[in-house]
């Protein structure tokens, strides 16, 4: 309350400072039964500066009110709080520190509470550091300057008895590491340099001494798992008493010691690790402790590659020494063990290693470089191929187990480099299959090719996906056909199946052979019929992939006999005569010699014997003589007598190998006529480059071409420079 | 397009009867006389029916000038006069060289050798002279190839005073390997950089990456596995 009189300084002080000791003493004592000061007193102090301020000049004692301040607050921080901290030490000089920290804010608090009016407006016109601000300033100077090098040093020698397993008290730290932020009042810089700093220091030496201790006395697991709960540590450690900031810094100070530092021998710790069966924990932890770490998991993910190449490696020398050894078809449980190898590394990939893109590539990189080594000639495409075939062609698996083998063989396929070789045999094997197989599963004909397509593009699939389609319309116009007829040609039942010649692979036309006449007549009715129903197309009949069902009239009983259309004309030769000399059958059918001869071997020196041979022997020669074998029986009412198959593998090779030269020269030429003029080896990438999706050329072949090419005058050499090539429109 | 400069000129030209070009009135008398020495000299030694020297017509003209029948000088000549076909000079020709090397008999002819072999030899006109006695061996209409025999023999001929050791090597390797049966121009001049650019017998400058003709590679790869 105003009131008329002025208010002498030193009165008007008086009354402040019995305040101000109230509040001291009470800080002392620490008892909470008395409130510093009560309300009546309060508005007495605080209205007699009021009045001080307001009182007019000379009265007007505001600048000297501020000053008191600072005096008050700098004498209560020298004088009462630094004395007693500095009496302490260790934990207790801290503590000290701590509760003395806590009563300046509430000595701070109180005083400010009286000189509110004094900030509202005389501060605040003046533009002077606010009360609170000169608080922290002469706690800074005179006692924060004084202790704080002693308390980093208590603060740092705690965390160590953390570190070591001792109990600590936390609170006590939270407050001290407060009082270093605090004290930077607005900036973090003191806690940075006055504490964080020599913390950090001093962790990483700490850790350092651990790291190597650690590495010479325990395991590769058993290091981990303390590196993995030394930074869980480390990081609730920050959570409880220190600035957030310091978090990050931590981390990274004790990754590096633990981890980068030791990196070498925990990477060949991982190789261990990998070779065991049942070490995912650890290789997850592996992960978990280097993925934060900047280029830290490369090196893992290169351990990894080299670790499945030197797995599938180790399969293809199996294979390739069987192979040696003579034992046959070693190279067909390759491809079942390659698979069984790739789902269990997926398996680490996904669960370890969480899907990380570096260890799916480090992957596909281990099983491109061993999926493409040969086995006793064989490449691996032609591997796949057959594995397909025989996946295909067998019934006893469930649906499920099929269907998954397929998408195992899809990405098996895609590690692979001479796709189109893949694809030629594919294609062989896929009409063997159509032609001669009863069964022929064509749900998963289908999804094969569809799962193929997904990731290899619709050009590749297309003509095996027309061999197909050809199959569904040969159905539909052999019904036709078989409909137009009044009775059967020649007395047999026949189906025709029309390949396009576009899709199929291309066979050697057999229309030399002889047939018997109503054989004959059976052809010449489907081929009017066909060219009445088509225009324009041309029919090549291919005797050697068609089956007849003949019966045999044997003295026991007769036998049907399912044979390919070759044996079966040899046989009807039997109808008009009984003993026929090699020279005569060869006259009379027109088969070339090899054919012949793999014929009457199938029928007169394997399993059964259809025909008598003289002389007997295993083997064919051309002065032999045969005679229908009337004696001849079975069990069974119907047998099929194979014949083996012709290999045809070298005319597979052969014709990619011509394929590829065509792709190569047409590749270059694209690549020209676009470019112009291009440098050789610019030219030799893109060309690599463009082909890379069905197969690897030669880097000879490349050159070759490129000279093949000179020569018939697409390019040039640039007559300044040879190394760069210009197109010649 | 614009065809492309390195195509072989495909022209054979008919062995055509000898017209006297008419003289310019100014020189009437000196160049008469220079062409009548030189076209007394064709005569010669061409055959009278056919007009144009023959293979027998170039024998006889070598042993007047004392030089070897295979002898690269002549294949100058050849270069000098732009012979299109191999063994035969024309009139037109015959006439181009002898002006170009300003002589009109035998003896200077003889003596113009020497001058004529320092002029192909510049770096400038010997890329040229390479090429064309690649082309000049070349027989029939479209042929691109020359069989090893000829190359080894043309290759001895041609650079076997500059290059001597590449071309005994080189010539080594062609008659042992099995691939090639036929050169093609695109090679013969890749040989021919190659014997430039690259330091012999060490080839520490080769590169199998660069834009080599693959015959040079495999030569390359050849006499490595010599060294070793």
């Amino acid at each position: 309350m105003y009131s008329g009189t002025i208010i002498e300084f030193e009165k008007g002080w008086k009354l402040l400072e019995t305040g101000v000791s109230k509040i001291t003493r009470i800080l002392e004592e620490e008892t909470t039964s008395e409130t510093p000061v009560d309300p009546e007193q309060y508005l007495g102090i605080y209205t007699t500066i009021y009045n001080m301020c307001n009182q007019k000049h000379p009265y007007d004692y505001s600048q000297r009110l501020y000053h008191k301040y600072h005096d008050v607050v700098e004498r209560y921080a020298k004088k009462t709080v630094l004395p007693s901290i500095q009496q302490k030490h260790d934990e207790y000089f801290l503590k000290e520190l701590s509760r003395r920290w806590d009563h300046y804010k509430v000595f701070v608090k109180w005083l400010s509470n009286f000189f509110t009016y004094l900030e509202r407006f005389f501060i605040s016109q003046r533009n002077y550091p606010s009360l609170l601000e000169v608080a922290m300033k002469s706690f800074r100077d005179f006692v924060y300057l004084e202790v704080q090098a002693n308390a980093k040093d208590v603060v740092i020698a705690l965390i160590d008895k953390e570190r070591e397993g001792g109990e600590i008290d936390r609170a006590l730290l939270k407050n001290i590491s407060d009082i270093f932020v605090q004290i930077g009042i607005g900036t973090i810089e003191r806690y940075e340099t006055d504490l964080e700093m020599f913390l950090l220091q001093h962790t990483a030496s700490y850790y350092g001494r651990k790291a190597s201790r650690w590495i010479q006395e325990d395991s590769c697991p058993e290091y981990m798992i303390k590196s993995e709960e030394s930074l869980r540590k480390e990081k609730e450690r920050v959570t409880h008493y220190l600035h957030s900031t310091t978090e990050p810094k931590l981390v990274e100070i004790v990754q590096k010691e633990l981890l980068v530092s030791v990196a070498k021998q925990l990477h060949s710790g991982c190789i261990e690790l990998l070779r065991d069966d049942d070490k995912m924990d650890d290789l997850s932890r592996m992960y978990r402790l280097f993925s934060p770490i900047p280029k830290g998991l490369e090196p893992v993910a290169d351990v990894f590659r080299l670790h499945v190449t030197r797995e599938g490696n180790a399969l293809v020398k199996q294979a390739q020494d069987a192979a040696t050894n003579g034992s046959v078809g070693e190279e067909q449980g390759l491809v079942g063990k390659i698979i069984d190898l790739h789902d269990k590394y997926m398996v680490y990939v996904t669960d370890c290693f969480q899907n990380h893109t570096l260890f799916h590539k480090a992957l596909k990189e281990a099983f491109e470089i061993f999926c493409n080594k040969k086995v006793a000639e064989r490449s691996s495409a032609e591997l796949l191929a057959n594995f397909c075939d025989n996946l295909l062609k067998k019934s006893g698996k469930s649906d499920e187990a099929i269907e998954a083998t397929i998408d195992n063989v899809v990405k098996l396929l895609d590690y692979i480099s001479d796709k189109d070789l893949f694809a030629e045999f594919y294609r062989k094997k896929l009409a063997r299959r159509l032609l001669f197989d009863r069964k022929v599963n064509k749900e998963h004909e289908i999804s094969i090719l569809t799962k193929i397509k997904r990731l290899q593009g619709g050009q590749y699939t297309s003509k095996m996906e027309g061999m197909m389609t050809d199959m569904e319309v040969g159905k539909e116009f052999q019904k036709g056909f078989e409909g137009s007829l009044p009775a059967k040609p020649g007395g047999i039942d026949m189906a025709v199946t029309v390949l396009n010649s576009r899709f199929w692979p291309s066979y050697k036309t057999s229309s030399d052979i002889n047939l018997p006449r109503d054989m004959l007549e059976c052809v010449d009715a489907f081929t009017s019929y066909y060219g009445e129903k088509t225009r324009m197309r041309k029919l090549r009949w291919i005797y050697s992939l068609g089956t007849c069902h003949v019966i045999g009239r044997f003295d026991q009983k007769p036998i049907e006999l399912v044979l390919s259309t070759y044996q079966a004309v040899v046989l009807c030769l039997f109808n008009n005569a009984e003993r026929i000399t090699y020279q005569e059958m060869i006259e009379q059918v027109n088969l070339s010699h090899e054919d012949l001869v793999r014929v009457l071997t199938s029928l007169s020196c394997a399993k059964y014997k259809i025909l008598k041979k003289e002389p007997v022997s295993k083997t064919i020669s051309t002065t032999d003589v045969f005679e229908f074998n009337s004696e001849f029986t079975n069990g069974m009412r119907r047998i099929r007598v194979s014949l083996p198959l012709v290999d045809d593998r070298k005319k597979v090779v052969e014709d990619v190998g011509f394929d590829r030269r065509h792709a190569v020269d047409a590749s270059i030429v694209r690549i020209m006529k676009s470019r112009k003029v291009l440098p050789h080896q610019q030219l030799v990438s893109q060309c690599v480059e463009q082909l890379s999706r069905t197969f690897k050329p030669d880097i000879k072949l490349i050159k070759q071409r490129i000279e093949d090419l000179i020569t018939r005058e697409y390019l040039e050499r640039d007559a300044e420079n040879p190394q760069i090539f210009k197109y010649v429109a | 397009m614009p065809p492309s400069a390195s195509k072989p000129s495909k022209k054979r030209s008919k062995p055509d009867s000898a017209t006297d070009p008419v003289p310019s009135a100014s020189s009437k008398k000196k160049s008469s006389k220079e062409m009548d020495g030189t076209d007394q000299l064709f005569n010669k030694y061409a055959n009278t029916s056919s007009g144009v020297i023959d293979p027998e017509g170039i024998e006889k003209l070598c042993s007047s000038l004392k030089v070897p029948h295979t002898d690269i000088r002549i294949l100058m000549l050849a270069w000098r006069m732009k012979a299109e076909k191999q063994g035969y000079f024309t009139k037109a020709e015959w006439r181009t060289a002898l002006k170009a090397l300003k002589v009109d008999t035998i003896p200077k002819l003889k003596k113009a050798l020497p001058e004529l072999e320092k002029e192909v030899r510049k770096p400038l006109n010997f890329a040229d002279f390479y090429a064309y006695a690649f082309k000049y061996c070349l027989t029939e209409e479209k042929q691109k190839f020359l069989d090893i025999e000829t190359i080894c023999q043309l290759l001895d001929m041609v650079l076997g005073s500059t290059f001597r050791a590449q071309v005994d090597y080189f010539v080594d390797y062609l008659k042992v390997q099995k691939d090639y049966k036929v050169i093609n121009m695109d090679q013969w001049m890749g040989f021919y950089r190659f014997c430039n650019e690259i330091s012999f017998p060490d080839m520490t400058n080769y590169n199998l990456e660069n834009a080599w003709p693959s015959i040079l590679d495999e030569f390359f790869e050849w006499l490595r596995e010599k060294q070793a």
